[in-house]
């Protein structure tokens, strides 16, 4: 009896074992990969709503984009591509040219990729000739 | 003895057909994109042959996170539709007849994303409504014309009840599945990012390269 008593021991400490080697398979399949290159939050629909042209805020969004940055800067997490160079149109559209240089330049230094049409904008910004540049952000 | 070897030959049998299945798709020719090398993608505005205005818009906004989360700078969409607006380009199929020397010479891009929305909406049917989109891409490099990559891929509120028998990885699927449409009533905004995240995203099979800014930069192209 003593026996049996050590085989059924044995056979849930097999168990056991197998379903340890379950969940640390399984948390080892969540854990894998690295994470998102970028903080996304709600970038996309902010991007929808400029595009669709209708019943969007821009001050509204304004202040959505910044709270994001904040919570990006405060989790030390990236901003997506094109998420400075969005808000830079917005505020240019608000009326505020060198808020929108200044962040179409910090575009530029988080990517470099962005130099050729960054500078097309900044350009097109600083021109002597330009006189409904609020009406125009881009 | 019989009826092992009968099960033996059931399962070798399973085993051919499922093989058989793993092979339908052949790999794609990656050599002009892997010459190419792009660092930055021009996302064209998509042409929509839906019935649904939001189509373009929708498709157009959701392609960003893909792309960059695949290791591309992708240039920001609104900046482009207004840089086409303000000079005189007012439809995506106008935007698609522009040679690609001028659009290289006007955004910098080292590739465009062309994109094709062939489904896009809810279909109300009297026993179940369908929320579907659907969408081609094909990927050509500004600095020489050619022809990079092309692909298509579809999400619909259908899958949802099918995906159940995925097992668990079918599961958690359609768990996100429901958690991203539950956030809003646009539902097709919402399906155009999983079509878009299937098209796009990398790296997948006979999907796009990751870029350079991707962990998987300049590994081989993803297995089957």
């Amino acid at each position: 009896m003593g026996r049996g008593g050590s085989q059924v021991t044995f056979a849930q400490w097999l168990c056991r074992l197998a379903l340890g080697g379950c969940l640390v398979a399984l948390v080892g399949c969540a854990a894998k990969g690295p994470g998102p290159l970028y903080m996304w939050e709600s970038f996309p629909r902010q991007q929808y709503d400029t595009l669709l042209r209708e019943g969007y805020s821009p001050d509204e969004q304004i202040r959505l984009l910044e709270a994001h940055a904040e919570k990006a800067r405060a989790a030390n997490a990236a901003l997506p591509p094109g998420f400075r160079a969005h808000q830079g149109m917005l505020q240019l559209g608000a009326g505020n040219p060198d808020r929108a240089r200044e962040l179409w330049n910090s575009e530029k230094l988080a990517f470099p990729e962005s130099a050729p049409y960054m500078d097309r904008l900044l350009k097109k910004l600083d021109a002597p000739a330009s006189p409904a540049k609020t009406e125009n952000p881009a | 003895m019989t009826l092992s070897r009968f099960i033996s030959f059931a399962f070798a049998t399973g085993l051919l057909l499922l093989g058989g299945c793993a092979s339908k798709v052949p790999a794609y020719d990656y050599a002009a994109f892997q010459q190419a090398k792009p660092v930055s993608l021009l996302v064209m505005p998509p042409v929509n042959e839906s019935p649904d205005i939001k189509a373009t818009p929708a498709v157009w906004a959701q392609a960003t996170r893909p792309l960059a989360e695949a290791g591309y700078y992708v240039l920001p969409v609104t900046l482009v539709d207004e840089t086409f607006k303000q000079n005189g380009v007012s439809s995506a199929i106008e935007a698609t007849d522009i040679p690609y020397t001028k659009l290289r010479d006007f955004f910098g891009a080292d590739a465009a994303v062309y994109l094709r929305v062939t489904k896009y909406g809810t279909s109300y049917a009297v026993v179940a409504s369908e929320t579907r989109v659907e969408v081609a891409a094909r990927i050509v490099d500004l600095r020489s014309g050619a022809a990079l990559w092309e692909g298509n891929a579809a999400a619909s509120s259908s899958e949802q009840q099918q995906q159940q028998q995925g097992g668990l990885i079918g599961l958690l699927v359609a768990a996100v599945v429901k958690q991203i449409v539950g956030t809003t009533t646009d539902a097709s905004f919402n399906y155009a990012a999983i079509a878009n995240a299937r098209l796009l995203a990398a790296p997948r099979y006979n999907g796009v390269l990751p870029g350079p800014r991707s962990p998987n930069y300049g590994q081989a192209p993803a297995a089957q």
